[in-house]
């Protein structure tokens, strides 16, 4: 039951992947990379590491692909043009992916585990009966605190820089002056005027 | 019985198929950025299925920090790509190399 579920999740990553690439229309192209974030979940699921498939599912397709989505939507671009010429990489495409095939390949039969280091054959819960999440948790906050922290300065870096790039201030919209505001005084703004008999005010 | 091999087999060949997209589509910045996206979900699958077969949680944690550089890339990247767009009209990074800046 296992293996029929990780050869379902990685023929369906694989082909999905495949179609990401190949597709001709880039929202189709979003779409399939949902559908290989969810099989990527799945063969998490199957590693017994629930928590990081729940935070790609949360992650990736709930904030990541909707960013793609909506780019490509919303940016009126001309995809056909883009496409010119596409085939014509495909040879040095096909000749530099191959080469790092072979060369994963060659390092993967030479691969032994380093002294002191067990490979299982089968899969083990976490230990204590900690559920995977408090496993996870406790190791983050406190042997990897630091790291963890940077990663938060990463995202806030991230996005301060996604707003700087693409913020900017349109000219002639009557924006509020919070300065000119609080400046104003009564003696500049109020004044008492006479109204004469039939003259009007002058203002 | 489904072993480490099995999923590191699955990992190299998304690697590679990623590779291969950024290649395919060497234009198109939308699908170079879903490529991308693609090599660090195989880097991932990498990272859980070691940290599964060796019954250590460590790789689950790095798993997560390649997440979060992703997701920070993502942002950067299409918000680069809508500045990018929106002076050129066009989303052809071919020539990109014409700003000199």
């Amino acid at each position: 039951m296992a293996a029929f579920a990780f050869y379902l999740f990685a023929g369906l990553l694989l082909t999905s992947g495949l179609m990401v690439i190949t597709t001709r229309n880039p929202v189709h192209s979003v779409l399939w990379l949902i559908l290989a974030f969810f099989n990527a979940a799945g063969l998490f699921i199957l590693l017994g590491a629930e928590f990081l498939a729940m935070l790609l599912v949360i992650v990736y397709v709930g904030a990541v692909a909707v960013l793609f989505l909506f780019v490509v939507m919303m940016l009126d671009i001309d995809f056909k043009a883009l496409q010119r010429g596409a085939l014509k990489n495909l040879p040095l495409g096909l000749a530099v992916s191959g080469v790092i095939l072979a060369e994963i390949l060659l390092v993967a039969m030479g691969w032994q585990p380093g002294q002191g280091v067990i490979v299982h054959e089968a899969l083990a819960g976490p230990p204590d009966g900690m559920t995977n999440t408090q496993w996870i948790g406790s190791q983050l906050y406190t042997r990897y605190f630091f790291v963890f922290s940077m990663s938060g300065l990463l995202l806030l870096a991230s996005m301060i820089g996604a707003i700087v790039l693409t913020h900017r201030r349109r000219v002639g919209n009557r924006r509020q002056d919070i300065g000119a505001q609080v400046a104003r005084t009564p003696a500049g703004t109020l004044g008492v005027g006479k109204a004469g008999l039939g003259q009007g005010v002058e203002l | 019985m489904i072993g480490l091999t099995h999923y590191l087999a699955v990992s190299a060949a998304l690697f590679v198929l990623g590779v291969f997209g950024i290649f395919l589509n060497r234009r198109n910045i939308i699908i170079i950025l879903m490529s991308l996206e693609l090599i660090l979900l195989a880097v991932n699958i990498n990272l859980v299925a070691f940290s599964a077969f060796l019954h250590q949680v460590h790789g689950q944690i790095f798993a997560m920090f390649v997440l979060t550089v992703a997701a920070g890339e993502a942002a950067i990247g299409l918000a680069i790509l809508v500045i990018y767009f929106r002076g050129r009209g066009t989303v052809a990074v071919d020539q990109a190399d014409l700003m000199k800046g």
